[in-house]
């Protein structure tokens, strides 16, 4: 957990900062501590002139953007700005549907894969990218066996290390001391909050590298939100988190780093609090204040 | 404006009660045919006490000293549903699973029709096909195989109930919302695990009402039997022997030239009344197993 860490990362936050700054003040802030480490974590996955397409309409127009390792990156716009879209390049869910296609790349590291080559195997790239969807969508099993799914699908035998794989991802959650004692009953029992757990669950349990949230808590209450908001900032000590919100306080309390988007183009991409305090662009600060979107 | 309004409110009231009317003549119906099979079997009840008409190992109504056991009729009843069941089973959800989850929108669009044209068919064409194609062609595999038996119109009994079987799984399936698959193929499943691990689970009520449908279907079917299955009642579970079903029982029958007072000519109306509260028995369980499996999503 990262409970020093100040939920409001508002213009009081920058503000007091910049004080902090000018003061000369030596020691850091818990924020500019992990703002300093943002900096130094390695790239995990660089998008360079990337475009999609749906048939003969251009959704993303040359995209470029560094995802950092194990920071939370969130993608945030006006609807239709490209931000689902872009974010399911990354496990190459558009593959699904007739008559799309990627232009330029997306390199995932260490190992310099393209993620949106023509050559590069979908299954592979969704093995190692896990995605949460806006609705829980858990499917109609058992909760263990929706945790065990992704093994099972990769060929897993082993009954002891999936039953083992399946109380980690459920620890890891935070649902395990819900349901541990009736991991037979339906996934499709548990609340709307405890079902979007469960598909996080889900998606953690074959550890993959980059976990997506395409808008994780618009159909949630708040308290729910607030529960897949903490679960999120604890996830960044293991995997590399990419959100898409609607909400920009959520991206403001859960990200180290934003990028705004605006008609299938990256506007601009920096740390959270500056996108947030001091953004570079005007058409950010307008957004940002409200002016549309 | 009052007279308009009490015009209008007068002819809304009259539609009402003619669709009220058509409703109630179909329960008008079937409570008719209760009514009439109950009534007739009564006196057949009178001379055949029940437990001699369930444990009775012989139906021979028209010997003249005739022995009334529905058991070799319901014995053939459900050998000719198994059979039928094996084949349509397994062939209705496969071709469920090809049109819904993996056949392009054109094939589906033309696939589907020729599948419900399967069903349209008159089943005593489906009778003849057993009888002198089916059969002879399984005697190159079987040798012994008599010319008429319960496996082959079990087998197109099958073949006839597979459109069925294939429609109503298909609809079940695509009405399993999108994001279900999407949850599966974004954990790396490929497109046969999604159908089969996500997709049937979670259409399992459409496709338990699909089998219900066929065994309704295969357990009330008359013609392919009455043809091709021998018309002997025989108490045997072996599909390679011949035998009557309760269907082909009663068509024979109603066909033949008993008195209409004789207890041989009352026993349809028994056999009927068996038939019938074996389907509603299959139907019950069916819909209890509906309700058992449900998933909301």
């Amino acid at each position: 957990m990262t409970s020093e860490r100040p939920l409001k990362i508002g213009p009081e936050a920058g503000e007091a900062e910049d004080r902090a700054v000018q003061m000369g003040a030596v020691h850091l802030s818990g924020d500019e501590a992990r703002r300093n480490a943002a900096a130094a974590a390695p790239i995990k996955a660089r998008a360079t002139n990337l475009d999609f397409y749906y048939g003969n309409f251009q959704a993303l127009k040359s995209i470029n953007i560094d995802i950092r390792e194990k920071q939370v990156t969130a993608l945030i716009g006006p609807s239709g700005c490209g931000k689902s879209t872009f974010l399911r390049c990354f496990n190459r869910m558009h593959d699904l549907t007739p008559g799309t296609r990627y232009e330029g790349s997306i390199t995932l590291f260490p190992d310099d894969t393209n993620l949106v080559a023509r050559n590069v195997d979908p299954i592979e790239v969704r093995m190692r990218i896990g995605m949460v969807f806006q609705k829980p969508n858990p499917f109609p099993k058992s909760i263990f066996e929706n945790v065990a799914y992704g093994l099972r699908v990769s060929g897993r035998r082993s009954r002891v290390g999936i039953a083992e794989e399946v109380e980690k991802a459920l620890r890891h959650a935070a649902l395990w001391d819900e349901v541990k004692d009736r991991l037979d009953s339906s996934g499709l029992s548990l609340s709307g909050g405890q079902q979007q757990r469960l598909c996080i669950a889900r998606a953690l349990a074959t550890r993959p590298e980059i976990l997506l949230f395409d808008e994780p808590t618009s159909a949630l209450d708040p308290i729910a939100t607030a529960r897949i908001e903490e679960l999120i900032a604890t996830l960044r000590d293991e995997v590399t988190v990419i959100i898409v919100t609607h909400n920009m306080q959520q991206a403001a309390r859960v990200s180290d780093y934003t990028a705004f988007m605006y008609l299938g183009e990256l506007v601009e991409f920096d740390a959270t609090s500056r996108i947030f305090t001091n953004p570079g662009k005007k058409a950010t600060e307008d957004y940002i204040t409200g002016r549309y979107g | 404006m009052l007279r308009r309004l009490r015009r209008r409110k007068i002819r809304d009231r009259v539609i009402e009660s003619l669709l009220l009317l058509s409703g109630l003549f179909a329960v008008f119906i079937t409570a008719a045919i209760v009514y009439i099979l109950v009534s007739e079997s009564i006196p057949f009840f009178r001379h055949i006490r029940l437990v001699e008409f369930f444990t009775d190992t012989m139906w021979t109504p028209m010997f003249d000293s005739p022995r009334f056991g529905i058991l070799p009729l319901l014995a053939g009843t459900l050998v000719t549903t198994f059979v039928a069941l094996c084949v349509a089973i397994p062939c209705g959800i496969i071709i469920a699973i090809y049109l819904s989850e993996f056949a392009p929108h054109r094939v589906r669009e033309v696939v589907k029709p020729f599948l419900e044209l399967l069903g349209a068919v008159p089943t005593v064409v489906y009778g003849y096909f057993a009888l002198m194609m089916v059969t002879p062609f399984l005697r190159h595999f079987l040798p012994d195989l008599p010319g008429f038996n319960m496996l082959s119109p079990g087998l197109v009994i099958g073949i006839m109930i597979i459109p069925y079987i294939a429609s109503v799984s298909e609809d079940a399936m695509r009405s399993v919302p999108n994001y279900m698959r999407e949850g599966s193929y974004a954990m790396g499943a490929t497109r046969f695990q999604t159908a089969v691990r996500v997709v049937v689970p979670g259409a399992i009520s459409g496709i338990a009402a699909a089998f219900i449908l066929g065994i309704s279907r295969a357990v009330g079917e008359t013609m392919v039997v009455a043809v091709a299955g021998g018309l002997q009642p025989n108490l045997t579970w072996n599909p390679m022997e011949s035998a009557a079903t309760i269907t082909a029982f009663i068509v024979q029958v109603s066909l033949g030239d008993l008195p209409h007072d004789s207890i041989g000519y009352q026993s349809i109306f028994a056999a009927g009344l068996t038939l019938m509260v074996t389907t509603l028995i299959f139907n019950i369980a069916g819909f209890m197993l509906t309700r058992r499996f449900r998933e909301v999503y």
